[in-house]
């Protein structure tokens, strides 16, 4: 095959690649919710991966989800809130397309919940442009990424007791 | 086997949608024992009608701090509050402005503001709510022919500070009836807006969670009888207004200026949540 065939080819599949990548990522507005408040399909196209949701739920500039949940073992975290359940056991209680939809937008399974939507662009009372106080233009950007979104379902799936 | 799953996790959803709610009273509910029991201050009180249902009781915010910060508020000398009192007292006695008077040229010694922090913010004879501040600059413009004071600069903040200690002990008591109403249906309905993308109302915190752990942050009532407060953190007084807009800020929404006529309402209604419970003011927070 002459060289740049292969290169042509190779650029095709690329941007094939891409394509495909993107159709898979599902757009906030495009979420479908059971009636019980679950996604079924991933929202990134890709697994998640469970180290990386580690850490995205204690980081307090993405997940911050420590500042509400407290789970036993994350004696990492200095400082574990107490507003919401502890998450230990969560992956037990929880099948996975339920997980996804508390945490991109925990109102759909638990009306009223205080608990904010992860993965929600617009419909806010005054949205700011971040933490400046400031007004900011909907829609926002989601809270945390598709891709984040999934690292930290597949995280709570492994809190079985 | 589909359906009972999807009826199981509908069980589930059920009874876990009742918004989980914890109002964790505080472990200890001690008064506030000033410079060795010269002065006395109750932290607890009982809830006002308006609010008979909502809160058991009412708790001062002194009570969810660390023991540290709590022992500052028992000595006007470790009190770091107290030197803006003192500088606000100075202010208080200082000529300024055209007219060529004081604030005691007109009013005497600032005892005779005893009284006026528990019953603020107030509506005046215009039929406007005004906070302490508008008085303050009120009085500046009109009467002293002085410029009007930066709503949260260092001078206003010493003025109201040592304006609210001359109340210390004395009941909350901000009128919400009559000409009141309507501006305390306007904070009210302020308090419970979910603000912001994080979509959090002052009651998601300082109403359904008070007692729990907002990270490192043991969430109070949120109660206003302590303002100005001295904040460890910003080494300085810190206005009402500006803690509403620090709350409101970190809902990640668009807050409302110092000074607006929604933090004056907002400020009526938040008091009057705290009708009952003494003037602290200066308290000390981290
Ligand atoms: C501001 C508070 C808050 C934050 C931040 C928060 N949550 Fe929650 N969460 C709650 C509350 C409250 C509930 C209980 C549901 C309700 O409202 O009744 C809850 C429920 C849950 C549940 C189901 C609880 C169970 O064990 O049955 C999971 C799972 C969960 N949250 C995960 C997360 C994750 C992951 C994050 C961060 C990406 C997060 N939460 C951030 C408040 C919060
Ligand atoms: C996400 C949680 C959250 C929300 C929402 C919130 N606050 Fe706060 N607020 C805090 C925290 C944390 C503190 C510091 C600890 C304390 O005193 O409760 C605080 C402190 C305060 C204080 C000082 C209390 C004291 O004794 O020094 C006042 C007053 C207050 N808030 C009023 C409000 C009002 C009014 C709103 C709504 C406009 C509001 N807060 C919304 C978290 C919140």
């Amino acid at each position: 095959m002459p060289r740049q065939a292969v290169v042509s080819a190779v650029a095709v599949f690329a941007a094939l690649a891409l394509t495909w990548g993107a159709a898979a990522e599902i757009a906030s507005q495009d979420v479908i919710f059971a009636d019980d408040g679950s996604i079924a399909q991933s929202l990134s196209g890709q697994a998640g991966d469970a180290e990386q949701g580690a850490r995205i739920y204690a980081d307090k500039s993405s997940g911050n989800c420590v500042a509400c949940h407290a789970i036993a073992d994350r004696t990492d975290a200095e400082f574990q809130g107490t507003i919401g359940p502890a998450l230990d056991g969560a992956g037990d209680r929880w099948a996975v397309a339920q997980l996804r939809g508390i945490v991109a937008d925990a109102k759909q399974t638990f009306p009223e919940s205080m608990m904010p939507s992860l993965y929600k662009t617009s419909g806010y009372v005054r949205p700011g442009d971040g933490f400046t106080g400031k007004s900011g233009t909907e829609p926002l950007p989601t809270l945390l990424s598709a891709q984040q979104i999934e690292d930290v379902v597949a995280y709570l799936a492994t809190l079985k007791e | 086997m589909l359906t009972q799953i999807r009826l199981s996790g509908l069980a589930m959803a059920c009874l876990m949608s009742l918004p989980a709610m914890a109002q964790t009273a505080p472990d200890a509910t001690d008064p506030i024992i000033i410079n060795d029991g010269e002065l006395q201050l109750e932290t607890v009180a009982s809830t006002p009608e308006h609010l008979e249902g909502v809160l058991p009781e009412l708790y001062s915010g002194w009570l969810f701090r660390d023991s540290e910060t709590q022992a500052m508020q028992t000595d006007d000398f470790e009190n770091p509050g107290m030197i803006f009192v003192d500088q606000g007292i100075d202010d208080w006695n200082m000529v300024d402005g055209n007219a060529g008077k004081s604030c005691a040229s007109c009013h005497e010694g600032i005892e005779s503001m005893k009284g006026v922090r528990a019953s603020m913010p107030r509506v005046n004879g215009d039929g406007q709510l005004w906070s302490m501040e508008d008085y303050i600059n009120d009085c500046r413009v009109e009467r002293m022919q002085a410029e009007a004071l930066d709503w949260n600069g260092d001078r206003m903040k010493n003025m109201t500070a040592a304006i609210s200690v001359q109340s210390r002990g004395m009941p909350m008591d901000v009128a919400i009836d009559g000409p009141a109403r309507p501006f305390w249906e306007q904070g009210k309905d302020m308090y419970y807006t979910r603000y912001g993308q994080l979509e959090l109302a002052c009651a998601n915190c300082h109403e359904d969670h008070y007692g729990d752990w907002i990270r490192a942050d043991h969430l109070s009532q949120g109660h206003t009888n302590g303002f100005p407060v001295y904040r460890l953190k910003q080494a300085a007084l810190v206005s009402q207004h500006n803690r509403f807009r620090g709350c409101i800020r970190d809902t990640r929404a668009e807050t409302f200026p110092m000074g607006s006529d929604e933090f004056r309402a907002l400020e009526l209604y938040v008091a009057s949540r705290g009708n009952g419970l003494p003037v602290e003011g200066v308290s000390v927070r981290h």
